[in-house]
């Protein structure tokens, strides 16, 4: 297995503020890695940086994708070649079915696919298949469509921001487990989090820091690190919620 | 025998078109659906089941119909309307009349076809009464052709009795817009419900006017004005949804979105009011293009652009 996805001193500014500023990180094929950060370190920017979002098209640096260039291409020619992302906060869509949605990204769409990939998110699949992707569904309900889509879809990389965000710590097992089963399948995934229970399911783990990647390699020496350094830094943004702060504290 | 064959041909027509613009033309043949068939100015079949009563009358350019439902009496199967104009040219104007007695549940689903439109005026004038504890849904979708040659001016009045339920939907959503001028009032007495929802998908040079109107009246009163509109190149759209609280313990909401693309204009005037101090009226409204996220979404799945704002715009419009 060589290398999935290659990014070369990457930079990139928003709103007058550098948020990257010289990221670099290789992802071997058929991992999971994980990209672990605080709030506000740069982490969804690397994200929506590597699908091809708008507003977010580095100054400098490169994204190599097995070895092709792709930091020019649209999100729709990256998703083409096998790269998805499954946002943090997914949209909704009014009047599309769940079956509808996750069949999309499917090259060939199959009702057993898609309920298998409701399954893997724990979600029942006679309960879902029918229901829009709406303002019905709760924020966690949303999120493991997200997933399911992103299974379903069989990409060749799966960047997961957040995935944990906003899901119970049961739930936390489920996520694991579907990402530990995308990996089997042959999903390389690229985990970006910043809780560091997620971070035994990766193989790789990198810390990114104030927009650089400040270390990566065995994921509990990185967990270790961000335990001790980055937790309790105080140059790290705020943190969003008192769960988070109770945590950090 | 010639007239009776043109009939049949005209039926033939019109109930392809029917299907054409979504209906299923089996319905005019069961026995147990209670149907109307209008062709221009020309009553082409009419099946009455018992319960429901239907007189229609033919005028120079048009129809007036009154359809009377019995109190108490709970139909089955929707009953199934259909108005059409098969010329390029010409007018229909539909005068009716519903009375939905007490208790009375009832659907209606029409279909207003004009696919050869290039001069075609659909005027749909009708007076709606929805008794006590009753409840009827009407469901108006529409197939205009590719031309944008229709002007299509539905009007309706409706009064929901006490513990009454008005649903109405009406789409036009396939094929062009031409000119719509859709103007529906209704007002609810105590305890009743009334939803109206309005989507329309406009194109070329297409001209879309929504104006809806919940007077809430009677105590603990309810009602939704929703619409859901789409216009590209250089089409028009406006909506005027109105929500009044009148009396205690009402709740409305006014739910406007309308997409915007190309050099379409879309303007929405939500107005709401309220006459009493328990009652709570509610609205939001939103334009724009389509929501960013959303089509990112979809096109990191590997949709292209076009075809992610088509999904998104079929979903509102169709869900």
């Amino acid at each position: 297995m060589g290398e999935i996805l290659r990014v070369q001193d990457l930079w990139l500014e928003r709103e007058g503020r550098e948020i990257l500023r010289g990221v670099s990180l290789v992802v071997e094929e058929g991992t999971v890695h994980c990209l672990l950060g605080r709030n506000g370190s740069g982490k969804s920017t690397l994200a929506y940086a590597l699908i091809g979002s708008g507003g977010y098209r580095p100054s400098r640096g490169s994204i190599l994708f097995y070895g092709q260039e792709i930091t020019d291409l649209s999100i729709t020619e990256r998703a083409k070649l096998g790269i998805t992302l499954a946002w943090q906060e997914p949209a909704r869509f009014e009047g599309v079915k769940v079956k509808d949605y996750i069949a999309l990204g499917m090259k060939e769409p199959s009702l057993s696919r898609i309920e298998e990939s409701l399954r893997a998110v724990a979600l029942s699949p006679s309960e879902y298949l029918n229901r829009y992707v709406d303002e019905s569904l709760s924020g966690g309900e949303r999120k493991r469509i997200e997933l399911a889509a992103v299974y379903a879809m069989h990409p060749k990389l799966a960047i997961l921001d957040e995935p944990d965000s906003g899901i119970d710590v049961l739930s936390l097992e489920d996520i694991a487990r579907l990402i530990r089963r995308m990996a089997s399948e042959g999903i390389t995934v690229l985990l970006i989090t910043h809780r560091d229970e997620m971070v035994p399911v990766a193989d790789v783990a990198s810390l990114i820091c104030g927009g650089e990647i400040i270390r990566t390699g065995d994921p509990k020496v990185v967990r270790e690190h961000y335990a001790r350094r980055c937790i309790p830094c105080e140059l790290a943004e705020p943190v969003e919620s008192e769960e988070d702060y109770e945590r950090y504290v | 025998m010639s007239v009776t064959y043109k009939i049949a041909t005209e039926f033939e027509a019109i109930v392809k078109a029917y299907e054409k613009a979504g209906g299923k033309p089996e319905v005019f043949k069961s026995s147990r659906i209670a149907s109307l068939v209008v062709s221009s100015n020309k009553v082409l079949a009419a099946n009455e089941i018992p319960g429901i009563h239907m007189e229609a009358e033919e005028l120079p350019s048009g129809i007036r119909a009154t359809i009377r439902v019995e109190p108490g009496v709970k139909l089955e199967y929707p009953v199934h309307l259909c108005f059409g104009v098969l010329p390029q040219e010409g007018v229909q104007e539909i005068y009716s009349k519903f009375e939905i007695g007490d208790g009375a549940q009832v659907a209606f689903i029409a279909h207003c076809t004009f696919p050869n439109a290039l001069d075609v005026r659909h005027i749909m004038d009708s007076t709606i009464h929805v008794g006590k504890g009753a409840l009827m849904h009407y469901r108006e979708s529409h197939y205009h052709g590719e031309r944008g040659g229709t002007v299509v001016l539905p009007k309706a009045r409706v009064a929901v009795e006490e513990g009454g339920q008005y649903f109405s939907e009406f789409n036009l959503t396939i094929g062009r817009v031409g000119r719509l001028e859709l103007d529906y009032v209704v007002d609810v007495g105590p305890y009743g419900v009334a939803e109206l929802v309005a989507k329309a998908y406009g194109y070329g040079d297409d001209s879309i006017l929504v104006k809806e109107a919940i007077r809430l009246n009677g105590e603990k009163a309810r009602g939704l004005a929703k619409s859901r509109i789409a216009v590209r190149e250089k089409a028009r759209s406006e909506v005027h949804g109105v929500t009044e609280g009148n009396a205690p313990f009402t709740r409305g909401h006014v739910d406007c979105i309308e997409i915007v693309r190309d050099e379409a204009i879309a303007i929405a005037v939500p107005l709401v009011s309220v006459r009493h101090p328990s009652a709570y009226v509610t609205h939001e409204a939103a334009i724009g293009t389509v929501d960013k996220k959303g089509l990112e979404t979809l096109m990191a799945r590997g949709l292209s652009e076009e075809e992610a704002v088509d999904v998104i715009i079929k979903g509102m419009l169709g869900g």
